[in-house]
């Protein structure tokens, strides 16, 4: 750019310093990016550390073996625990499991293998679609054909809604993972005789699995803490129960119940349950990096 | 250069040639069962995605058909809400819920934008995974986890901010600024907004960041070459790049807002009042089906409820139909190495 100032015009020494005012106007300008995108980062990962530290905080004194163990007790006393929550969370998990992974998996391989065509683009898209709609949608969708038929409340319609929510992630990952594995793994079988099903379901899906694993606890870690969809299926259980077909509580919800209450006791156990929730969460992501920690490095 | 995998989300949609020939070769498993099924069975699972899409919304519609016959068009821009009486109007909540996600916008996007860039360009690399891997931590903690915060922490936190906004900016030269009117409860719109802001910002942050490292590489080396400051390379070959991808990732932010429930239900407020002030209380369609759907008692009122959940429903799908659009089409377009103007 300096070249083309016209030398033979105005004198040296105003060329020199109008430069240089345009040099520091510069380097002010990369300095000024530099402090606001440093600044945006200090003040988005503020409120992350101020949650992790007063979920630590406020509730780790409210974990205890009483918490584990217990059920809530009445309005009034204090102590018990969140037993039946711990336990009715695992149980819709599991439901939610059932119905997310086949489909997921199975769905991911179809894309993968053979969705490179229309119905492919609109299965992609319309999985998308499912992604972002909010999960209090789904749990009225659900509400509306597995509630509302019966007339009552129950765990597996919990399960239902949770295990919609799983689809699409679950799907994504296996599809994206599957397409990483190198063709010459299927000639090699299919060239030693092995029929396609074999062949994807031994060989590419065996070469994937880290992957696999990953998106699966990823779609676990996410419907572990979701709330809205259970508010009209599972609703919630003051007791502890293990019955698919009657309410069942969930550690979310009653961090929800808990945390709107009045009582002071209860405010601590929200917290406590909250810590409980974040762990396990915590560890299902961390876990899930762990799988696929080698297998992006190699493809990067 | 091209072939880095872009976004995650976005498989590349150049269609392998031997893949295909290899389904075709055999007349498609003419001549084998198990494959057959194999084929078939993975399409209908596949296809269930579809499937559920579609039944969502035939249910919401059919559910919301007595309220649509009854209020008609109305409901969408008349204010009563009076389960008593029976007589409904969904404003207040459509106006709860994009006033609380506009202002969730206004927050994150600078400060998402900022990380995005700081993350992706600035750096150093020793620092890039750890700060990634917090950022993408906050999108993983539970909404009720933020809003169990919010009440407990930021709501407590925001009233003396409210008190002196109010003190400092309630007047402005002898008139009233309808903004920060009111009583500063803590719980309310702003409340509303900024913890949305939180939840948002960790979509915003990794979509753009991924957006921004798909620029191919040779754009910013040539920007170097010439001797451009960071700031330069970004303003010129970086964002003519990533913009369309950028506006991607703040529309998917958008449609998150508007669909988030358990959070906002926790803070916001929960009464149908419209006003301008950053102070009062608002309800947006997800907290009033959150709060007011299991308690439902007549059939209209129900069915009132299911309309709110079939407008909250057309709304994220458009909005994320947008934003995978525009995200897509960045990523094909820099993978192909044309920039549309």
């Amino acid at each position: 750019m300096e070249q083309t100032a016209p030398l033979t015009i105005a004198p040296q020494s105003a060329l020199r310093s109008q430069n240089r005012l345009r040099q520091t106007r510069r380097r002010l300008a990369n300095a000024g990016m530099w402090i606001g995108a440093s600044l945006a980062t200090i003040i988005a990962l503020v409120p992350l550390l101020m949650i992790l530290y007063y979920v630590t905080a406020q509730g780790l004194p409210a974990l205890n073996a009483d918490f584990f163990t217990k059920l809530p007790k009445p309005v009034g006393e204090t102590g018990g625990g969140m037993a039946h929550a711990i336990v009715g969370s695992f149980i819709l998990i599991g439901l939610a499991s059932l119905i997310g992974l086949p489909l997921g998996v199975l769905g991911g391989i179809y894309l993968a293998e053979f969705g490179n065509n229309r119905f492919g683009w609109t299965v992609r898209f319309a999985a998308d679609v499912l992604n972002g709609i909010p999960s209090i949608v789904i749990g009225i969708f659900v509400y509306a054909v597995a509630v509302r038929p019966v007339h009552h409340f129950s765990a597996m319609s919990g399960g239902l809604a949770l295990g919609i929510m799983m689809i699409p992630t679950i799907m994504r990952t296996t599809e994206e993972l599957v397409r990483l594995v190198p063709m010459s793994l299927r000639e090699a079988a299919l060239a030693l005789g092995a029929t396609r099903w074999r062949a994807v379901l031994k060989i590419v899906l065996g070469a994937a699995k880290g992957g696999v694993i990953t998106g699966i606890l990823l779609a676990i870690a996410r419907i572990a803490g979701e709330t809205a969809p259970l508010l009209f299926t599972a609703f919630g259980n003051r007791f502890f129960s293990v019955k698919l077909n009657e309410p069942m509580s969930s550690l979310p919800r009653e961090i929800y119940t808990f945390a709107i209450s009045p009582y002071e006791d209860w405010h601590q156990k929200a917290w406590g349950g909250s810590l409980v929730l974040v762990l396990i969460i915590l560890v299902l992501s961390l876990v899930a990096r762990y799988f696929t920690r080698g297998r992006y490095k190699a493809v990067r | 250069m091209v072939a880095e995998p872009a976004t995650s989300k976005t498989p590349e949609r150049s269609t392998t040639p031997e893949r295909s020939s290899l389904i075709k070769s055999g007349g498609l498993f003419g001549n084998n069962v198990g494959d057959s099924i194999f084929y078939w069975g993975t399409m209908l699972f596949a296809a269930s995605v579809l499937v559920v899409c579609l039944l969502i919304f035939l249910q919401l519609w059919k559910g919301a058909l007595p309220s649509m016959h009854r209020f008609g068009i109305r409901f969408l821009y008349t204010r009563t809400w009076d389960p008593v009486q029976e007589v409904f109007g969904a404003l207040p909540f459509i106006y709860g819920t994009l006033v609380s996600s506009l202002l969730a916008l206004l927050i994150a996007v600078p400060i998402g934008l900022g990380t995005a860039v700081f993350l992706s360009e600035l750096a150093p690399p020793w620092l890039r995974t750890p700060v990634s891997f917090l950022v993408e931590l906050l999108a993983a903690v539970p909404s009720v986890v933020y809003g169990l915060w919010g009440i407990f922490v930021l709501v407590p936190a925001l009233r003396p901010v409210e008190i002196w906004l109010g003190d400092r900016f309630g007047t402005i030269g002898g008139h009233d600024v309808v903004l920060f009117q009111g009583a500063p409860y803590g719980i309310g719109m702003l409340a509303g907004g900024l913890i949305l802001a939180i939840m948002i910002l960790p979509f915003i942050t990794a979509v753009s960041r991924e957006v921004i490292r798909a620029v191919p590489p040779s754009q910013r080396e040539a920007a170097y070459g010439l001797g451009a400051t960071h700031w330069e390379a970004l303003k010129g070959p970086i964002l003519r790049y990533a913009r369309t991808g950028i506006m991607g990732a703040i529309i998917l932010g958008l449609a998150r807002a508007l669909g988030e429930t358990m959070a906002v239900t926790m803070v916001i407020g929960n009464s149908p009042n419209m006003s301008w002030s950053l102070f009062d209380q608002g309800y947006t369609l997800a907290s009033v089906l959150a709060n007011e759907f299991a308690e439902a008692t007549s059939d209209l009122y129900v069915s009132a409820l299911i309309q709110l959940a079939l407008i909250l429903f057309g709304t994220t799908i458009v909005v994320n139909a947008i934003a995978r659009l525009l995200i897509w089409s960045m990523v094909r377009n820099t993978q192909q190495g044309i920039v549309r103007e």
